[in-house]
């Protein structure tokens, strides 16, 4: 499938749904290092962002979906999802904003602006045991991915399976940043909420892409 | 879980209601978005006060609007921090013209949702200061950490500095003061039991009926350490040690004491729970020469309690003192 509105809209419907599927097991990764509150932000606002999909025009480009993904999440998740999630995908908008078709290059450009956003608001640096473990393997995988002249739902996989291994990887780290920092070793053994929402996020984009 | 409650979805919305209701003849609510603002909002000429942060906290932050304390309380989904719109248009609904101070507990969620309302607030002409509260010492500040957390020293925080807008401080004025609170305040709590989030409808975390957990924070987040039930007189001792070195404070040193109750406490134990903090405290030699007791800011049904220590001066004790006319304190109106 092209990689134009029509695909920006399937992922984050896709998107959506994976949020609702996935809300106890978030709460419970949640719960366990955090305040039991995400898998429910998460599904909050990506409902909201869902009854607002179907009113962006045919003829708008992708960006113009992930700026009202950034706005929409930043009004309804709360916590420190909103904020974050919402300037990841308003980064990601800024960087593809002209553009009616991603390639290569404009999906490693948006993903890179994603996980910029990330780090400019969080302040988290990989190994804090946040979403920027998710989303550094992911962006630094479609880089290569895309270096080695892989096709556009090629890169999106690369990402999506290092997302995967990054969130799994957060498991043993002990928690720098966030509400999960106060509990040092314990919480060790327990993989960050976040890293996992944004693994399932970007599996979506990689569903949607290869199955066009 | 039983619970007095219809939807869970509808818990906040419902509670901010039943408030505005309740208290008709101090604040005025709005639905949408929700936001707690006091009746004859904005002051003129006045610093407008607004704080906020999940709810599940009551009476913080909304029990603490009226005259002589918060302008605005914007309550977030239980334990989740509002997002930026609600704060944005309480923050506008209080602005009298001499600006606004923000009162935010240090906490990822709600920095980063105060600071994104802060930038809009700017961009539509609005002066805001923020303060961030960060009073609790069960948790490392350091760099390994997002830092202190804000909790009950919080409603000391908004009590002085209300009472500092009131007397008409600029906002420079007021935001110093508060930041003068903050660093003379200092909090560490203890929980009997978990609370239950409604939307999550089980315990946020596990303790065994002989355990409790020293240096709880205000959403049930693991303190310091798991310890086994011990009588009243040892557990404050406990907590105390920490509060107290922490500062330092000092003999000859006047102090605020504030014992509050996690929401599921009796006040026949918060009383136990003062009468041998005071004691320690005089024995230091610190002097307690006001007080505070009762539940203010809970954690849903949470059986526990905090201590509280806040390093006066005279004019932190003026401020005190100052009326202030909430539903949750009231004096000298």
């Amino acid at each position: 499938m092209n990689l134009d509105v029509t695909w920006a809209k399937a992922w984050i419907r896709t998107g959506a749904n994976v949020m609702s599927e996935h809300r106890v097991e978030l709460l419970d990764l949640d719960r366990a290092i955090g305040d039991g509150d995400h898998g429910e932000n998460m599904d909050r606002g990506f409902q909201a962002v869902l009854a607002k999909l179907d009113a962006v025009p045919a003829e708008a480009n992708p960006g113009d979906v992930l700026k009202m993904v950034a706005t929409t999440l930043i009004s309804t998740v709360g916590g420190a999802a909103g904020p974050l999630y919402g300037t990841a995908f308003l980064k990601a908008a800024i960087a593809v904003q002209d553009k009616s078709d991603l390639d290569g290059a404009a999906l490693v450009a948006l993903l890179t602006a994603g996980r910029d956003g990330i780090v400019l608001r969080g302040k988290a640096e990989s190994g804090d045991k946040t979403m920027v473990d998710a989303w550094t393997p992911a962006v630094d995988a479609a880089a290569a991915a895309q270096a080695s002249g892989a096709d556009a739902p090629a890169i999106l996989l690369a990402a999506a399976e290092a997302a995967e291994a990054g969130a799994l990887a957060t498991e043993p780290l002990i928690a720098r940043k966030g509400r999960a920092s106060y509990l040092g070793e314990r919480a060790i053994g327990h993989r960050d909420p976040g890293a996992q929402s944004s693994a399932l996020l970007l599996r979506a984009a990689a569903d949607t892409a290869t199955q066009g | 879980m039983k619970k007095l409650i219809n939807d869970p979805k509808n818990v906040v919305a419902e509670a901010v209601a039943g408030f505005g209701a309740a208290h008709a003849d101090l604040v005025t609510v709005s639905s949408d978005p929700i936001f707690i603002v006091r009746k004859d909002a904005p002051v003129a000429g006045k610093v407008g006060i607004v704080s906020g942060g999940g709810s599940g906290h009551e009476p913080m932050h909304g029990g603490l609007v009226g005259p002589g304390m918060l302008d605005a309380a914007v309550p977030g989904a239980v334990f989740t921090s509002p997002t930026p719109d609600p704060i944005l248009a309480a923050t506008k609904a209080v602005d009298g013209g001499a600006g606004v101070l923000h009162i935010v507990k240090n906490y990822t969620g709600d920095v980063l949702n105060f600071e994104t309302a802060a930038d809009l607030a700017a961009a539509d002409g609005v002066e805001v200061r923020s303060v961030l509260v960060n009073d609790d010492v069960a948790v490392k500040d350091s760099l390994y950490t997002a830092g202190r957390r804000g909790v009950a020293g919080t409603v000391l925080v908004e009590k002085i500095a209300g009472a500092a807008a009131d007397r008409g401080d600029d906002l420079e004025s007021v935001a110093l003061v508060a930041e003068r609170v903050i660093a003379q305040v200092r909090t560490m709590g203890v929980a009997l039991t978990p609370c239950v989030v409604p939307h999550a409808g089980e315990p946020s975390f596990t303790l065994a009926d002989d355990e409790i957990e020293i240096g709880i924070g205000i959403h049930g987040e693991p303190g310091r350490e798991r310890i086994k039930l011990e009588p009243a007189d040892a557990i404050v001792d406990r907590m105390l040690g920490p509060i107290l070195d922490d500062i330092p404070f000092a003999s000859g040193d006047k102090v605020l004491l504030f014992v509050n109750g996690m929401g599921g406490t009796p006040q026949i134990e918060l009383y136990i729970v003062f009468r041998r903090a005071a004691e320690v405290l005089a024995e230091r030699g610190i002097e307690v020469s006001r007080t505070l007791v009762g539940n203010f800011t809970t954690s849903l049904e949470m059986q526990g309690m905090s201590i509280t220590v806040l390093k006066l001066d005279d004019e932190l004790t003026t401020l005190w003192d100052a009326p202030v006319q909430t539903a949750a304190l009231r004096w000298g109106r």
